[in-house]
């Protein structure tokens, strides 16, 4: 490589370019949509209340590991948690899959274009000279998703009992439990099928099952696996936005049938 | 016959200007068509690097309505005509005359990867065994006709001139072809994090946008190679089992 610093144009300010496109219309989308789910999401986390309605739990917060509703696994809020520090369920459990998709390589492009500039767009100015990429602390944490993966995974599975126990409904009067399904039912059965398709698409999963083998072709179980994965990989920012979209909306629809906003129609 | 005007970079490493040219416009012309008629009939000192015009050499490389695009592969009918259309040098490298510029630069990050090293041949015969499955994966990347506007387009070089600690696309490309073959038994690492910059990689898609031969330069290449650098850096679990898997195979094998 010459050493010396090679006698380059000038680059561009920030926003110029000579594309004739609406290239800040993807981003700004982004941003909108991104920066409406952290908030809704965050708001849902922090309110610990209207989480749960009959047989359904809100993805949000599901596993409840402490809570008031039927679903926590081990009781209520925990007499140890100091009184200073505010409790809701969420809390204790939203930061794995939040940090998944704060880690997903898919999410991280979009994220850098439309939050940070960097670039804005593709072949359009940025507003900042230096530039570490993902070589320092502290974008060098998002080394760490397949960590965050490992317990998507496990997600996955507790999203789906939930939607076991979401067949099951209890009548008020007798007590007796009988097996049924309502559209809460079929909104938290999509929610998985979309977390799982955003989930078995991820890059880091797509390595692990194959895509580190040179020779896949001696483990014919892990060769398939990694044409499963790469198949739905394909479509990871499909999967991303469906899943993104599907989750908040399972939250409100549960939400709305807690606080009596609106009323679950039941197939039988 | 229908015109259109032409906005085309001229000038040198010194600087230059935009200049306007019209000229007819015919169906099925390329970008590479009008400026090859400008040339011919009122700028015949302009400056055009091109071979094949077949979308094969990689030689007409250019920014196109400022896309990194190459002229003898795009249609005048795709573009809006009512407007000027500009056609100017890709800008991650040197100018050296209008829409000429130096790539050498590529030429020597090439020489610094270690190149293909087979495993011992499998047969007494010396030759290879293979299995499509294995091959399929860096089949993807041979299509490379090194026109680099993915190099042109990612802003590592383009806005941040990291041309010292980052190859850039278009060589993640080929270290994952020679990384991920089933017959190569190098070791290219190392280098990937240290001296070939991966890390400075925002995984933002717009080499993969612009590659003429559609080869998924993010997805299939740079973030597989990612993944691999994290399992020897940032892995503890994985290479802790790598090492007892290599324990074992050393202490049961022949
Ligand atoms: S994905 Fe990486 S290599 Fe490709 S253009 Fe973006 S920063 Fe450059
Ligand atoms: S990877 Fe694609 S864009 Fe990059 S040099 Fe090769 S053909 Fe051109
Ligand atoms: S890469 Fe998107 S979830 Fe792993
Ligand atoms: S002239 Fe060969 S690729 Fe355009």
């Amino acid at each position: 490589m010459p050493d010396a610093v090679l006698p380059l144009p000038e680059p561009r300010r920030f926003g110029e370019t000579q594309r004739r496109d609406v290239w800040w219309l993807a981003p700004l989308g982004t941003f909108i949509v991104l920066l409406a789910f952290v908030l809704y999401s965050t708001w849902a986390a922090f309110q610990g209340d209207h989480y749960a309605w009959g047989p359904y739990l809100s993805p949000f917060y599901s596993p409840e590991l402490f809570g008031y509703s039927q679903h926590s696994w081990f009781g209520p809020k925990p007499v140890w948690w100091p009184s200073w520090l505010l409790f809701s369920p969420a809390l204790l459990i939203l930061w794995a899959p939040g940090g998944f998709r704060l880690t997903c390589y898919y999410y991280r492009g979009a994220y850098y274009k439309g939050f940070w500039a960097d670039p804005p767009s593709c072949a359009v100015g940025e507003p900042r000279k230096h530039y570490l990429g993902e070589n320092s602390f502290p974008l060098i944490l998002q080394n760490l998703h397949r960590y965050f993966l490992y317990l998507a995974l496990l997600f996955i599975l507790v999203l789906a009992g939930d939607v076991w126990k979401a067949l099951w409904f209890s009548d008020p009067a007798t007590g007796r439990t009988t097996f049924g399904l309502g559209v809460g039912t079929l909104v938290l059965a999509v929610n998985v099928v979309l977390l799982g398709g955003y989930t078995f698409s991820c890059h880091s999963l797509r390595h692990l099952v194959g895509g580190c083998l040179d020779v896949v072709s001696r483990a014919p179980i892990r060769c398939r696996a990694y044409r499963c994965v790469s198949c739905l990989n394909r479509r990871h920012m499909l999967w991303a936005w469906a899943s993104l979209f599907w989750v908040a909306f399972s939250d409100i629809y549960v939400r709305m049938l807690s606080l009596g906003l609106w009323s679950d129609w039941r197939f039988f | 016959m229908p015109g259109a005007t032409f906005r085309i970079w001229r000038g040198d490493a010194a600087g230059g200007a935009f200049a306007d040219y019209s000229t007819e416009v015919t169906e099925g012309m390329v970008v590479l068509d009008a400026v090859l008629r400008i040339q011919a009939a009122q700028a015949g000192d302009l400056a055009v690097r091109w071979n094949c015009k077949a979308g094969r050499c990689g030689s007409c490389s250019a920014e196109v309505n400022g896309r990194p695009r190459l002229m003898c592969m795009t249609r005048l009918s795709e573009l809006p005509l009512e407007q000027p259309v500009t056609v100017e040098p890709m800008r991650a490298f040197p100018r050296i005359k209008d829409l000429a510029c130096d790539v050498g630069w590529n030429y020597e990050v090439k020489k610094r990867i270690r190149p293909f090293k087979p495993r011992p041949p499998d047969a007494p015969d010396g030759t290879w065994r293979m299995a499509q499955a294995d091959v399929e994966r860096v089949q993807e990347f041979r299509k490379c006709i090194e026109c680099f506007l993915c190099q042109d387009v990612c802003h590592v070089l383009r806005e941040h001139a990291k041309h010292q600690e980052f190859i850039g696309p278009r060589y993640f490309v080929q270290v994952a072809a020679l990384e991920m073959h089933p017959l190569d038994a190098e070791d290219r690492l190392a280098e990937l994090g240290q001296t070939q910059g991966i890390g400075f990689c925002n995984i933002t898609k717009c080499c993969t946008r612009v590659c003429p031969e559609n080869i998924t330069i993010t997805d299939n290449a740079i973030i597989p190679l990612k993944e691999r650098w994290i399992d020897r850096h940032y892995d503890p679990i994985r290479r802790f089992l790598g090492w007892l898997r290599l324990k074992g195979g050393a202490g049961s094998g022949p």
